[in-house]
């Protein structure tokens, strides 16, 4: 059994994910969309974990997610400040460094 | 590869709809969908310890956070079609196309052969020996990732953190704020309304009947409002109807009990 086809999938995933993030207008959904993308690279470095047949995908796979908690944590509080004083979480509404 | 089989386009599949969906929390939901897959993917790939975490972690909670936010800003969360650059949408389709051809293709130039297996190195159990490799090789970025997630935390804290400027206002405040409204604007000075008083519902979707039979809209809640899920006078009309009319279908010897101004009505209609 070989990686190959998971390696394919993640890499579709990852793909739709990077899609989401262009052209999503929903900070929350973008966010949702950039966690995709991180889990898609994660199941490329687990399947290539099993494919070399040693542990150290699963270790970095492991950390990818500790770092994505971490992430996800200070982006939402972000969104939430953002919504707060501007009453939206559209992406394209935080533009006022622009003018 | 059954399990890879089945959930490939499962995945595939929610994380198309994570695109194309209107609201957040649909996505949240496919999200999930996509998560538990790659958790059973996980153990499909020889990684017990990850299944685990990546349903208690990912889907448990950091999904959950998700959620959360979505409930606090999602009342008018819905996503806008407006293109603030032009052609910007397919654009991104394109370059996402070409990416996914290019990562697709590349991967199939290239052959893996049958994989080694992870029964070798999983001999003592996974979780013992991702415990050695990660406490003895990777023991420094495991020390870097808490003083991570501290300061994660801490920045959350300080990111929700609403500093109050002034002094909070008393109920004796709010009092004497009522009164001035009222004589400068003319503001009700009571309580508002509750919901449906006079209609026949009084359920919290349903507004307040005035007596001259319209709507009153200080009695619903300003996000149902912004949801747009308040009933309509006319369609609580229609529902009066409808209960006449299964009253009606009832029979005839209930509908007489009920008394001779009912049937007078129906006759006339």
């Amino acid at each position: 059994m070989t990686a190959t086809p998971y390696v394919v999938l993640s890499a579709i995933i990852f793909t739709i994910g990077c899609v989401g993030v262009l052209t999503r207008r929903n900070a929350i959904v973008v966010f949702m969309c950039v966690e995709l993308m991180l889990n898609a690279s994660n199941l490329a470095l687990v399947a290539f974990a099993r494919q070399h047949g040693n542990l150290d995908g699963q270790i970095a796979a492991f950390f990818v997610m500790v770092v994505a908690a971490a992430e996800v944590v200070v982006g939402l509080a972000i969104i939430m400040t953002i919504f707060r004083t501007r009453r939206s979480a559209s992406v394209d509404d935080a533009s006022l460094l622009k003018y | 590869m059954t399990a890879f089989w089945i959930l490939a386009p499962i995945m595939v599949l929610a994380a198309l709809g994570i695109l194309f969906v209107r609201k957040a929390v649909h996505a949240a939901l496919l999200l999930a969908v996509v998560m538990m897959s790659l958790a059973v993917l996980y153990l499909v790939l020889e990684a017990p310890f990850l299944f685990a975490v990546q349903i208690i972690v990912y889907t448990g909670a950091i999904l959950m956070l998700f959620l959360f936010v979505v409930m606090l800003v999602g009342v008018d969360a819905s996503d806008s079609v407006i293109e603030t650059i032009r052609g910007q949408r397919v654009l991104a389709i394109l370059a996402g196309l070409v990416l996914g051809l290019v990562l697709v293709t590349a991967l199939g130039q290239i052959t893996l052969g049958s994989a080694v297996g992870l029964d070798d190195a999983n001999k003592g159990g996974n979780i013992e020996a991702l415990a050695n490799i990660l406490f003895s090789r990777y023991v420094f970025a495991f020390e870097t990732t808490s003083a991570l997630l501290i300061t994660a935390a801490v920045g959350a804290m300080v990111l929700a953190h609403r500093e109050r400027l002034g002094p909070k206002p008393t109920q004796a405040d709010l009092a004497a704020q009522r009164v001035r409204d009222y004589a400068d604007k003319g503001l009700h000075l009571g309580p508002l309304p509750p919901p449906g008083v006079f209609a026949r519902h009084n359920a919290v979707d349903t507004p307040a009947l005035l007596p001259d039979g319209t709507a009153a809209q200080e009695s619903i809640s300003r996000v149902l409002a912004a949801r747009g899920t308040v009933r309509s006078a006319p369609a609580l009309a229609d529902d009066i109807e409808g209960v006449q009319r299964s009253l009606e279908s009832l029979g005839d010897a209930s509908a007489r009990a009920e008394g001779p101004a009912v049937a007078n009505t129906e006759e006339e209609k």
